[in-house]
């Protein structure tokens, strides 16, 4: 029996450089919508929230683990959702004392392969949707936590480390929207 | 006789010290980059040769035009020559020209040059903040053509 559904789990596959560029052809055009630069990290940061929010389902079902134990088992399967989703390997590393906070680290930063900031965008976070992929995801698995980094390859920086932060547990609440 | 030797031998050397002008031309005929390379290792005086230099790239740019209709080739070697200056040309697949002024033939030393600052045009191309056809400001840039110009132009 031929199974013509795992041609198209192929076709759905997209090439890096596309999505490189698809990205960066979207942060240039956000830069020209927005006077400074603060708010463009403010809306790329929303941005990747929204995302994480939508992927944290998809991964859960992947990877149909259980409930992470402690702060250290959530870093690994932050680790693990960019290998499954952007095939980057970061290690985890610079754990602070008290396991509250740890970094991400990565040799080079595929999604920034071609771009070089120019002089008056410096404190441009380029990927800065990461971060807020990672607090979206971690917010719905009850996790609040800060994200954002501490080095950047496009900064001239020799390795880019996103840090993150545990700030703390979400009790059961409303969601917000309901009122 | 020993004495017309010397300067016969000085103005050889002063005509093979290989003196490069390389410049990208926009399609609105303006300079995006330009750089020069003397083998000679003396200081160009920028100002006097940069306006002259432009002036020939600028009048070689309808021979360059015609050439690239008649060809299925990038490099389009000598296109045209003023005094001791040849014209060599290369045109990019988005019709960016590649113009070098040079007072050497050196043909290989040129299309190597004009090949690796083709993939060095590619790569500025890719970056997001760079608009096609504006000058390029980029560090990165400028030094991948003083080292292609080392390797293959001055030595």
């Amino acid at each position: 029996m031929s199974r013509p559904g795992s041609r198209l789990t192929d076709t759905k596959k997209v090439s890096g450089e596309l999505f490189s560029l698809t990205y960066g052809a979207l942060v240039a055009q956000i830069v020209k919508d927005y006077q400074s630069v603060e708010d463009v990290n403010k809306q790329l940061e929303k941005m990747g929230y929204n995302v994480g929010v939508r992927i944290i389902e998809d991964f859960l079902a992947r990877t149909k683990e259980g409930k992470c134990a402690d702060f250290r088992e959530t870093a690994e399967k932050v680790q693990a959702a960019f290998k499954l989703y952007l095939n980057m390997s970061p290690t985890v590393t610079s754990w602070s004392a008290a396991s509250d906070q740890f970094s991400l680290v990565f040799e080079a930063n595929p999604i920034a392969e071609f771009v070089e900031l120019p002089d008056n965008y410096a404190d441009l976070q380029y990927s800065n949707i990461l971060c807020g992929a990672i607090r979206g995801a971690l917010e719905m698995v009850h996790i609040e936590v800060a994200a954002w980094f501490a080095q950047d390859n496009l900064k001239g920086d020799s390795v880019t480390e996103l840090r993150v932060k545990f700030i703390r547990k979400v009790e059961d609440t409303v969601p917000a929207g309901d009122d | 006789q020993a004495y017309n030797c010397l300067i016969h031998f000085y103005k050889r050397d002063f005509v093979m010290s290989g003196t490069y002008y390389f410049v990208i031309v926009g399609h609105n005929d303006n300079p995006l980059f330009e750089v020069e390379f003397s083998s000679s290792g003396r200081e160009v005086r920028k100002d006097d040769h940069r306006h002259l230099n432009q002036f020939i790239a600028h009048a070689a740019l309808d021979l360059v035009d015609e050439h690239m209709l008649r060809t299925p080739n990038m490099y389009l070697k000598i296109v045209d020559k003023f005094n001791e200056w040849f014209v060599s040309a290369f045109v990019t697949a988005s019709r960016q020209r590649f113009i070098m002024l040079h007072d050497l033939k050196n043909e290989d030393g040129i299309k190597s040059f004009f090949s690796e600052m083709y993939e060095t045009y590619i790569k500025q191309v890719m970056n997001p903040f760079y608009s096609i056809n504006t000058p390029i400001k980029s560090v990165h840039f400028e030094k991948k053509a003083q080292f292609y110009g080392r390797k293959f132009l001055t030595g």
